[in-house]
């Protein structure tokens, strides 16, 4: 109560100290840096409407920044436009573009330095190397911003959102296209991605590597170079994502390599070349996924081990699963597969027969990824049919013992 | 002429053979999209149909019609028309009535349950396909005089192509696995017109795995305007090239 008492106080005072300085072409103040210069720490800066050609913003005091009608910070491609290098920075309102391009030193339209508690929301970034760059952030907050970029080469453009050795990160509502990766996360725990729509973007649309405890949920990952890259991680929760049209040969819908104890729920796996493609995984439990129009619904390694993949629909992909060895330590059970043909005589809406998922041919073009010419074939037809009833090539324990008649409600 | 495709027409409709085959495919075609929940399983219902079944009734019937009418055939010669006009009218009107029946069979269901590009694909290359084996019936029946003898190599010739090529072309890709061959295969495929309509079907219902590596190369190549065109020009010089021969085969031939 005591403390309650105090803070109540505090923030009273905070109010009455704290002054509002506005800038703008018709203002007393006529650029962001001298509002900065002459603030204290606590004021808001409120920014009019207008361009703002200032080179490097430096935010070094605990301000509150705010832009009416989107003013436009222009870095004029020579300077990182705003770093932000003070603690509880609010940052807001926005249109940053044209930052600097130097492969040394990362310059971008906002950087967070080794800060604490900063906000940056509701900001349109454009044309910038990195978007919004976090560097041993705390308890940061990247909120319904809209980054995009036109840079065609991978070389020539940075990430979208990138966050490096950071903790406790919230990055929430951000639409992100034409980045080279639209999220980046390296070294970040215990953080969330939350309901951000990643496109277009040169590589991943979320890449995501050393990272512990984090969690993403409801994120659009769509027509990413080579879809989604999650590596050398425990603990991740992937709830209802959709991973959607990510094409090419060594695109995939979900990329896991080296990822253990984690949770795939919920997600959706529509018109990819691979929907999961896992290597090394292990302890992830697959669950409630619906995996629809893939080349492949899944390529698991035979790397990975003790994976439960159960209560997933499998609808119209080309293959299902297919997988490069016959190691089979994976347990699949309840599944819904479209391909299944098996009967139920005791109508408990289970199959009577075991499905095995991975056809023959899917061994044959893993090995030998020309044969793919033939696919649909009347010959490999009649091969698939009878390697289904006798299984020689493929493992005959990779198997759904369970599986579902009826596609899953999900 | 048109009165000589005209009498070819009406004399194979009232045969009653061709009906029933479009019936069939009908029940077929409609079976599958009614059975099926989803239209794909459908389209492959039917496309194992265009590849499998349309070749053997299209060069099996027309060979043994063939057969059947040399005695009007000799009749027609008896007459003042020329031996080329004969020939293409008997061609036509047999093509014409193994379009329509696969058309009237499986084309209008495709049409109602699968308007896609897929749909579309599949009624153009079952099309030709009927024709194609039309054309290398002509060439079976004009290569030997003994009626046993043609119908045994129309036989192989769909065998052939339906069954032994993609097993030799499996075959070749095993044995030249080490080499670079994707290329080499999208040649190698011209020379059979069940692959050249498969995989033409194969790029709009396998999109996604199609976009793969090899899968690239083939969409690369066969997924282009031109590669379509390239496509559909081969599958018509699959129905010219060999009716051709048989027409100067026919033309100097002594009945």
């Amino acid at each position: 109560m005591k403390l309650h008492f105090c803070l109540s106080l505090l923030l009273l005072f905070n109010c009455l100290w704290s002054q509002k300085i506005e800038v703008g072409p018709n203002k007393a103040v006529k650029t962001i840096k001298k509002a900065i210069e002459i603030a204290k720490s606590g004021d808001t800066i409120i920014v009019d409407k207008g361009v703002y050609r200032e080179g490097n913003i430096i935010i070094d005091k605990k301000l509150i920044l705010q832009g009416k009608n989107l003013p436009i910070l222009d870095g004029q491609q020579k300077y990182e436009v705003v770093s932000i290098k003070a603690d509880s920075v609010v940052f807001s309102g926005f249109k940053v573009i044209n930052s600097g391009f130097a492969s040394l030193n990362d310059p971008c339209g906002i950087k967070i330095y080794n800060k604490t508690g900063v906000i940056v929301k509701d900001n349109f970034l454009e044309n910038n190397f990195f978007g919004i760059y976090v560097q041993k952030g705390t308890n940061c907050i990247v909120k319904n911003n809209i980054i995009k970029a036109y840079q065609k080469e991978e070389q020539r453009i940075g990430n979208g959102i990138h966050c490096w050795k950071s903790e406790n990160m919230q990055i929430i509502g951000n639409k992100i296209s034409g980045h080279r990766d639209g999220i980046y996360f390296e070294f970040v725990s215990n953080s969330v991605i939350w309901r951000n729509i990643s496109k277009a973007n040169i590589r991943y649309g979320l890449h995501f590597m050393f990272s512990n405890d984090d969690a993403y949920i409801g994120n659009v990952f769509k027509n990413n170079g080579a879809g989604v890259a999650v590596m050398f991680t425990k603990n991740v929760k992937m709830f209802n994502n959709y991973f959607e049209e990510n094409w090419g040969d060594a695109a995939y819908g979900l990329l896991l390599k080296e990822i253990s104890d984690s949770y795939i729920i919920g997600n959706k796996f529509i018109r990819n070349t691979s929907g999961i493609y896992m290597e090394g995984t292990s302890r992830v439990k697959l669950e409630k996924n619906i995996f629809k129009d893939n080349g492949w619904g899944m390529k698991v390694q035979a790397s990975c081990m003790d994976n439960v993949i159960s209560f997933n629909n499998f609808l119209s992909n080309t293959f299902d699963i297919s997988t490069n060895g016959s190691l089979v330590l994976n347990h699949f059970n309840n599944n819904y597969w479209d391909k299944y043909e098996g009967y139920d005589l005791n109508h408990d809406g289970i199959g009577d027969v075991p499905f095995h998922p991975l056809s023959l041919f899917a061994v044959i073009t893993e090995n030998n990824p020309s044969a793919m010419l033939l696919f649909r074939s009347f010959m490999i037809t009649l091969l698939d049919k009878s390697e289904k009833i006798l299984p020689s090539i493929t493992p005959d324990n990779f198997v759904d013992e369970s599986p579902e008649m009826k596609s899953l409600v999900l | 002429m048109n009165r000589i495709i005209k009498i070819v027409l009406l004399d194979i409709l009232k045969n009653k053979i061709i009906v029933s085959y479009a019936l069939i495919l009908a029940l077929l075609s409609w079976g599958s999209f009614m059975l099926e929940d989803n239209t794909a399983k459908g389209l492959l219902t039917i496309l194992n149909v265009i590849l499998f079944t349309v070749p053997l009734v299209s060069i099996l019937f027309s060979t043994i019609y063939i057969y059947n009418s040399s005695e009007f055939i000799e009749l027609l010669l008896s007459q003042p028309i020329k031996r080329k006009k004969i020939w293409i009218s008997l061609f036509a009107g047999l093509s014409i009535a193994m379009f329509l029946a696969f058309f009237l069979g499986a084309g209008i269901p495709l049409l109602l349950n699968a308007p896609g590009m897929a749909g579309l694909m599949m009624l153009l290359s079952g099309s030709l396909i009927s024709i194609v084996f039309v054309s290398l019936a002509f060439l079976s029946c004009i290569l030997t005089r003994d009626k046993a003898k043609g119908i045994g190599l129309a036989i192989l010739f769909w065998m052939y192509f339906a069954i032994l090529f993609d097993a030799l072309v499996l075959f070749l890709l095993f044995q030249f696995a080490e080499y670079p061959i994707e290329e080499a295969m999208v040649g190698i495929t011209a020379s059979s017109p069940i692959d050249l309509a498969r995989i033409q079907i194969l790029l709009h219902l396998d999109q996604s795995a199609m976009m793969g590596y090899t899968g690239a190369i083939f969409k690369d190549f066969f997924g282009t305007a031109i590669g379509l065109l390239v496509s559909f020009l081969l599958l018509v010089l699959w129905i010219v090239v060999p009716f051709l021969i048989s027409i100067r085969k026919f033309d100097r031939k002594d009945l």
